[in-house]
């Protein structure tokens, strides 16, 4: 476990002020949720990124408030809906750094739909989900990570559900970088974030961020003595069935990491004719010139 | 309709899959390169293959509205057809068929049958919608036309498939041509011309047109009938025009992407019909809030739920109207015919610009997915744009407040990307800076304050937008109200009516929200008798114009089998009204399809 770094806060409060938000954190005091603020920070304070270039879009739950607590050019959105706003963000402006800040049951569960797709078309974005394997701003409820037979206050006598795996789940819906952090390992999921941000593609960081208050089960203590970086190990990133090998172990050793990484398929915005030149979209002068309006009508002569 | 026009209606009847489209489409090209005003409304069901397809196709050399009350020929496909719509001809019409398949019925007084021996003529082609093209020769011969004038026609359909197929259909139509001179009587009037060729749209392609002419660069939808057809026109046109088009995985993803679109600055647009509508509720609501203009577009077909999905009505009103949670500001529209669908796009994105909220716009399948002529010196592809308080270059200091309080209620819109302006939009209620008042920081009066900021933004619009206005004697026997799409049917009852001595003025209602009060308050009162002419059971715009005015009207006519008006219909149920017999009227439709 060398290296882990427990503490929730790291960053140097003057470096990293760049990308403080208006307003502090109302997260619960020892929520994970520090942990992936401030390592989002000093991912993009270390990428040379600045506050206008990003675009930070979340739906709602807990995670979600993280577009005003950090610098950007933020959009709180609806619940579950922030991928599918991210892509029409990025693909009317693909020269903004596109960063989404999820949990896991915005994400995973009334978001599920447009995790496969934006996985599928590799929109060129950072999709962060503090995964707290509970339903936290509701107060407590099941969600589609927490574990078979977890009680939680909507299955008191214990879930009868099949666990969600990101992960795996992400690889097969074609997503191109595939990492999983653990939000009080704030050096690595920092690192990870980078490579995330500067993955052209669909980028998935799966963070295991413990929720304090509403989840007894899946705390700090829990994870802990289990993360094991890929990183240490003699992993393939290039190996999609040992990708999905090891997001599937589950017991005294969980790891975190990059998974698989997909160099050679394009993103959308790069795969798109209709960007191929002009640049940005939003930025083109609008409506038809004359020649344009008068090839249509030619068309319906 | 006035003495000496040309007025003639054709019908092409058969199975999905029989080839309807194209002799249809050959057809329509014949006659806009005429110069004919041309009114097509293709009757079908939600197959592939099998089932009845019946395209009407009414043609004039003036202006006309609707596709008409009766048909003068009638191309029978099948026996279907035959035996469904015999009974539509009007004396002196042609019935065209194959004899070889079809058995003629008991045809009305003064129609002409028309048999074809069509193996004999057909010279034993394997083609098996060879049939389409002799009987598009008889077709030309009847109508008193050149065989040139098919024969140019053809080329222009089949061109892209090579000399061989021009040259087999050629044939076939001449077949056809010459044996309809040798058997059969032309019509007396020969088809007219117009001054000028006009050029051929669908309602849904006017609104795609309309969009790129606004300037949208961002459209995405989900396929739903009846509005597939804006996707289809934005897709095959999106390379050349650099319009970013996306076919989402629902229809929750179109409006939300459509949002992350808009709000990066691109003009932004979607279209779906009412079920694809519910799913983008939240997204609308979520606009408003952010304050980002989108133009939502709703083609209605017969609901609820999956309802007809290929027939007509205009019962998503109250949809529209209750589209999302909350008070909020949007802006509803519904477009009286394809041309004011192609002119309405540009005003009310200038409008969701100006305003900064999203603008929907409600129209139906009669509109979107007829087909009609339009006058090309009508079709203004250079619109005024029109983008609001946009902040788009410089650099802030900071300090910028997205939604500053103003005077106006509207606050200057900087777009990501932009040095100094940083800020965060959210749906939760948020205060100038952006930042949430939703949960710890909630504050009535700063909550009150944001309310009133977006109210105040629309607030006196309906002062700016010309109000509705009566057309016809202002002090006519009948008023007839109607909105969106049943302008047209509306307009050609009024003259009907005066054929029959009834005085009758139209009241269109094109804009839903603002809506004109007083207006349409001061039109009803001075009415001497109002009827509303409506697509739906419940008559959904009585109620919302009693909601708006508080007024009563005196009669109702409503349709809801899923296939629109016909002129007679409402003249038929004006003057049951105007005997006493009834003040709600429910017209039979006497077309099967």
């Amino acid at each position: 476990m060398d290296g882990i770094d427990t503490r929730q806060l790291v960053l140097d409060p003057q470096k990293a002020s760049d990308f403080k938000g208006k307003v502090d954190p109302d997260w619960c005091a020892g929520c994970g949720d520090f942990g992936v603020l401030n390592s989002l920070r000093k991912a993009c304070l270390e990428l040379g990124l600045k506050p206008h270039e990003i675009l930070t879009i979340s739906g709602i739950g807990c995670s979600s408030n993280t577009p005003g607590y950090f610098n950007s050019y933020g959009m709180h959105t609806l619940h579950g809906r922030s991928l599918a706003v991210a892509t029409g963000a990025k693909m009317a402006n693909h020269e903004l750094t596109v960063i989404v800040t999820a949990g896991d049951g915005d994400g995973y569960g009334i978001g599920g739909n447009h995790f496969a797709h934006t996985a599928r078309r590799n929109v060129d974005l950072t999709y962060i989900v503090m995964d707290n394997e509970i339903y936290g701003l509701t107060t407590g409820q099941v969600s589609p990570t927490s574990a078979q037979d977890m009680k939680t206050k909507s299955t008191p006598f214990g879930s009868v559900e099949f666990t969600f795996n990101p992960v795996t789940s992400a690889i097969m819906n074609g997503a191109t970088f595939v990492a999983r952090g653990f939000s009080s390992d704030t050096k690595h999921l920092s690192m990870l974030m980078q490579q995330a941000i500067e993955h052209k593609g669909f980028a998935l960081i799966n963070v295991f961020s413990p929720c304090i208050t509403f989840n007894h089960d899946n705390t700090v203590e829990f994870f802990r003595p289990r993360v094991k970086r890929l990183e240490d190990e003699d992993h393939d990133t290039s190996d999609w069935k040992a990708a999905c090998e090891k997001a599937m172990v589950w017991d005294d050793t969980i790891y975190t990491g990059l998974f698989l990484q997909v160099q050679d398929r394009p993103s959308l915005d790069a795969a798109e004719p209709v960007l191929a030149k002009g640049g940005a979209i939003s930025r083109r002068s609008l409506g038809l010139s004359k020649e344009q309006g008068e090839k249509i009508l030619s068309r319906m002569m | 309709m006035s003495s000496g026009q040309f007025d003639f209606a054709l019908a092409i009847g058969g199975a999905a899959g029989q080839g309807i489209a194209t002799p249809g489409n050959v057809l329509a090209r014949l006659f806009t390169h005429r110069g004919l005003r041309l009114n097509a409304y293709n009757a079908f069901q939600s197959i592939i293959r099998g089932g009845h397809i019946f395209l009407t196709m009414r043609i004039s050399d003036q202006e006309i509205y609707t596709h008409g009350d009766h048909l003068d020929m009638l191309l029978c496909l099948n026996q279907d057809t035959m035996t469904r719509h015999l009974g539509l001809m009007r004396s002196g019409g042609s019935v065209i068929f194959d004899s070889d398949k079809i058995k003629p019925g008991e045809s009305p007084e003064g129609v002409q049958l028309c048999p074809l021996p069509i193996k004999a003529l057909s010279n034993k082609s394997r083609n098996k919608v060879i049939q389409n093209t002799i009987a598009l020769g008889v077709s030309t011969y009847l109508m008193g036309l050149d065989f040139d004038a098919l024969g140019n026609s053809l080329k222009l359909q089949f061109g892209r498939k090579g000399d061989a197929v021009i040259e087999e259909n050629t044939t076939a139509a001449r077949a056809g041509y010459d044996y309809a001179a040798e058997h059969f009587e032309a019509y007396p009037v020969p088809v007219a011309t117009g001054p000028k060729h006009l050029a051929l749209w669908t309602g849904n392609e006017a609104m795609a047109m309309g969009g790129a002419a606004a300037g949208v660069k961002f459209y995405t939808a989900y396929p739903m009938s009846p509005a597939t057809g804006v996707l289809h026109w934005m897709a095959q046109n999106a390379r050349e025009l650099g319009i970013m088009v996306r076919q989402a995985e629902d229809e929750i993803a179109v409006a939300n992407m459509a949002i992350g679109a808009a709000h990066v600055g691109a003009r932004a647009m979607c279209a779906t019909s009412g079920g694809g509508f519910a799913l983008m509720t939240e997204a609308i609501g979520a606009a408003a809030m952010m304050e980002i203009p989108v133009v939502f577009i709703n083609v209605q077909r017969a609901g609820p739920s999956t309802g007809v999905p290929t027939k007509t009505e205009q019962g998503d009103l109250w949809q529209v109207l209750g589209a999302s949670q909350g008070d909020f500001e949007r802006l509803i529209v519904a477009p009286t015919n394809a041309l004011d669908s192609f002119n309405i796009i540009p005003d009310l994105f200038n409008l969701c610009d100006r305003y900064q909220c999203p603008g929907i716009v409600i129209t139906d399948l009669l509109i979107a997915e007829g087909t009609f002529s339009v006058d090309p010196d009508d079709l203004d592809f250079q619109p005024k744009i029109d983008r609001g308080e946009l902040i788009t270059s410089g650099e802030g200091n900071g300090e910028y407040l997205r939604y500053a309080i103003t005077e106006s209620g509207v606050s200057p819109r900087a777009l990501p990307g932009l040095e100094g302006f940083v800020h965060v939009v959210a749906t939760d209620e948020h205060d100038q800076d952006g930042v949430l008042i939703s949960d710890e920081f909630t504050n009535p009066h700063k909550r009150r304050r944001m309310v009133e900021k977006r109210a105040r933004k629309i607030a006196n619009l309906a002062d700016q937008i010309a109000p509705p206005t009566l057309e016809g004697a202002a002090d006519a026997d009948v008023t007839l109200i109607g909105w969106g799409s049943t302008y047209g049917v509306i307009k050609e009852a009024v003259a009907q009516l005066a054929d029959k001595g009834v005085t009758a003025n139209h009241l269109p209602i094109r804009w839903i929200v603002p809506f004109h009060v007083q207006a349409v308050t001061d039109i009803v009162n001075n009415a001497k008798r109002t009827i509303i002419v409506e697509n739906s059971f419940s008559g959904q715009f009585y109620r919302y114009l009693r909601s708006e005015t508080g007024l009563t009207i005196d009669g109702h006519i409503r349709k809801y089998d899923g296939e629109p008006f016909m002129p007679h219909h409402v003249v038929d149920g004006v003057l049951e009204q105007l005997a006493g017999k009834t003040n709600h009227f429910v017209p039979i439709q006497e077309i099967m399809v």
